[in-house]
């Protein structure tokens, strides 16, 4: 189960509202390589997962992911805070405005909502954390793409921590995937001590 | 999972989610003095049935206890085994 700390990961404190970058930000929140779509993904795939590594690491990860989640949604709340309607759809958050005044909602960049269609959960551990390479990397793109549209130092700061994380996890995921090709390539025993003989077991 | 550990684990349970409950209560009823002294007594009863539960059996959170080595935080089951 979960519970909750009230403290970000990392700090957000940003002083200058910029209605046209939470509209793009927004995307790491809701979009098809974001931080809702990565923790549903590592959470859901955990369940198949072969090994104590695998699990620990999509139940670590996918939970780390809730983390930027908040941080994600608390840059577009900063961004956006106070900023009249008048300004928002200059920034071209007019039809946001209409929907959902100044609240946060998961959707990409250009105004898809959220949807399961961004992730995948298969059942085969192989197929699943080649999918999660490819994740880290996507979002890893996705936050470089941001900070090259960013000027704000108190933006790019914490969009910065987010994408090093990302590289931090395609490590572990890439660590994993070979504990899991070599636990998967071991030779089948079929003729094996009972655990009932092994002192560990004994009480 | 021996039946002992089952056994301390379900009491760990039933004292967190006394906690989860309250914690909803108090939320909306913050001044309710008799319902805090409540809590307070069961947030120090379901800390002590941690503390004995991972002395015993290992980690329920990887980052708000120590280990000794190999890493003890990923070892089965999971809760969903």
């Amino acid at each position: 189960m979960w519970v909750y700390e009230k403290k970000l990961e990392y700090p957000v404190r940003i002083k200058t509202p910029n209605p046209k970058m939470a509209k793009y930000i927004i995307s790491q929140y809701g979009g098809p390589d974001g931080e809702l779509a990565a923790s549903l993904r590592y959470l859901s795939q955990r369940f198949s997962m072969p090994t104590n590594e695998a699990k620990g690491i999509l139940n670590d990860i996918g939970t780390e992911e809730l983390a930027h989640l908040e941080m994600v949604g608390t840059i577009v709340h900063q961004l956006t805070r106070g900023v009249p309607a008048d300004v928002l759809e200059r920034a071209g958050l007019g039809a946001y405005y209409t929907d959902h005044d100044h609240a946060i909602y998961p959707m990409s960049a250009a105004g898809t909502p959220f949807t399961a269609a961004y992730i995948q959960s298969k059942g085969d551990p192989i197929a699943d954390l080649h999918e999660d390479l490819a994740a880290e990397q996507k979002a890893r793109a996705t936050y470089e793409n941001l900070i090259n549209l960013a000027d704000d130092p108190d933006v790019i700061d914490p969009l910065r921590f987010l994408r090093e994380r990302e590289v931090v996890h395609f490590q572990r995921f890439g660590e994993v995937l070979r504990i899991v090709q070599d636990k998967l390539a071991e030779k089948p025993y079929y003729v094996k001590k009972p655990d009932c003989m092994n002192p560990v077991f004994k009480r | 999972m021996n039946p002992n550990q089952a056994k301390l684990l379900k009491e760990v349970m039933a004292a967190d989610f006394t906690l989860i409950d309250l914690n909803l209560y108090l939320n909306t009823h913050p001044y309710d003095q008799n319902t805090i002294i409540l809590f307070n007594n069961c947030a120090q009863r379901a800390r002590m049935l941690r503390n004995e539960y991972e002395r015993l059996y290992g980690p329920l959170t990887a980052q708000n206890s120590t280990t000794k080595c190999p890493w003890q935080w990923i070892n089965s089951p999971w809760p969903w085994e």
